[in-house]
């Protein structure tokens, strides 16, 4: 005999949901939304994922605004060249080569390059260990436990041996998450063609970078004066600033650098295949 | 005319006195998401008090005529739940339709009415109360204003912090509850206003 007041309830709670699924289906077809066809075809080649690298609040907002042409249609970095043109066809515009944008680490001050004189035992996560500092002596420093790397979720980082990570300029889709998950905001996005960089962040005085770490920027001012053109690198708080307006992209400005902290074309080198055989090698 | 100043006193103890967000910390999560601007803060308190009085009278409905019929009370908290659940889609269906730029502004903190606890709150209270049908309908419209009138006052803040040379390290979130805070102990001055 199953109780009575079972029964009851489930009869409450059942003719209830019918009730109120009647009315919600009743008014989804009377307050029924046209979906612009044009910009169901832009979502279809967008990846869909929302992870918001275009800026905008997900792949539904930014193909609306691709549909009433705001925007260009290779704003999602993730969808790429393939994405662009699919867009470009579904919208009956002429197809833009897609730029994507790369991250960069900008720090080289890796186990073997940096001084560390703390030891740190906790939490193995950047966002914990930027609280105390870390074990580097550099207060600008990548702190080296990675967090950069636990978040992308396109196997497009790994850390090296010498304990700093490393971005596959193959891979990397320019979704900025590692930006993101950087304390220290060492990690930059920046367009692939781009491959002139200021490895450092130290702001501090030249002797007391180049004391926590041999890759420091120590604001000498060589870059400064070695640049083509006038004003394409500054020196600010002691640090080369590259003015990307301005500066060409080649290894005139770098020459004389005495840390070699600023370099030309790093960036391009490290690629997932090449990073893969670095690591067995030192396996 | 007793019970015309009944009504008044449960929609004024409901708006200003015991206002929700302010007294009895309900609804909190929209109260810091959506009063960035005042004008979208204004909509949501509207959205959310077009919920709050339906659901009063719904759930008043339910309470009184299923619920207590059949012996049923235990059955409260999930059936006030379905209800706020559908009201909300509901209202999202229609606000969709009538106002895509509205639709836009909400955001996320249109579907996320429904798990604001002012609102289950609201319907929890007026069955605990128990409120007559015309009551619970003031008491929920009360719950409404003073859950707006909460939105708009830091909403109207917020804007004018934009401008306040705010010490580092209390920008952004610090700064907000600092606020939130100080809002709540200016309300608390209604405090014995009205009993209940």
């Amino acid at each position: 005999m199953i109780d009575q007041a079972f029964i009851v309830s489930v009869l409450t709670m059942g003719g209830l949901g019918l009730a109120f699924a009647a009315c919600l289906a009743i008014a989804s077809v009377k307050f029924r939304v046209e979906e612009d066809p044009i910009v169901e075809a832009v979502l279809e080649a967008l990846p869909g994922t929302n992870c918001g690298a275009c800026g905008f609040a997900g792949c539904h907002s930014l193909a609306v605004k691709m549909a009433c042409k705001e925007v260009a249609v290779n704003a999602c970095p993730v969808a790429g060249q393939e994405g662009a043109d699919m867009i470009a066809k579904a919208l009956g515009v002429e197809a833009v080569e897609a730029l994507r944008d790369v991250a960069v680490v900008l720090c080289r001050g890796g186990d073997a390059e940096s001084v560390k004189s703390a030891s740190y035992r906790g939490d193995m996560t950047c966002a914990s260990a930027v609280i105390t500092g870390g074990e580097k002596d550099c207060s600008y420093s990548c702190l080296g436990y990675g967090d950069c790397v636990k978040v992308c979720c396109f196997d497009s980082m790994g850390m090296n041996a010498n304990g700093m990570p490393e971005v596959f300029f193959d891979k990397c889709v320019g979704c900025g998450a590692c930006v993101r998950a950087c304390p220290r905001d060492i990690i930059e996005m920046h367009p692939e063609d781009k491959t002139l960089f200021v490895y450092c962040r130290n702001k501090d005085k030249g002797a007391a970078a180049k004391k926590v770490c041999k890759v420091s920027c120590i604001g000498c001012m060589l870059c400064k004066k070695d640049c083509e053109v006038p004003g394409g690198i500054k020196i600010e708080n002691f640090l080369a600033v590259i003015d990307y307006e301005l500066c060409p992209q080649d290894d005139v400005a770098i020459k004389r650098c005495p840390t070699k902290c600023i370099l030309n074309g790093e960036n391009v080198k490290m690629t997932s295949a090449s990073f893969a055989a670095q690591n067995t090698l030192n396996k | 005319m007793d019970s015309m100043i009944q009504i008044m006193l449960i929609f004024i103890s409901a708006a200003v006195v015991n206002n929700f967000v302010l007294a009895y910390f309900l609804g909190i999560c929209p109260f810091l998401g959506v009063s960035k601007k005042t004008d979208t803060a204004l909509n949501m308190g509207f959205a959310t008090t077009f919920v709050m009085v339906l659901t009063a009278a719904i759930s008043w409905l339910i309470n009184n005529l299923i619920l207590l019929k059949y012996n049923l009370p235990f059955l409260q908290n999930v059936t006030y739940i379905i209800t706020i659940a559908s009201l909300v889609q509901l209202v999202e269906l229609f606000v969709r339709k009538s106002s895509p730029s509205l639709y836009r502004s909400l955001g996320i903190f249109l579907p996320l009415i429904v798990t604001n606890c002012a609102i289950l709150g609201l319907a929890l209270f007026s069955a605990l109360r128990e409120y007559t049908f015309v009551q619970s309908l003031f008491f929920g419209l009360g719950a409404g204003v003073g859950f707006t009138l909460a939105l708009v006052i830091m909403a109207g803040i917020r804007e004018e912090l934009e401008f306040a040379d705010v010490p580092e390290s209390l920008k952004g979130a610090p700064i907000t509850l600092l606020v939130a805070g100080m809002l709540a102990l200016a309300f608390m001055g209604f405090a014995g206003l009205i009993s209940a």
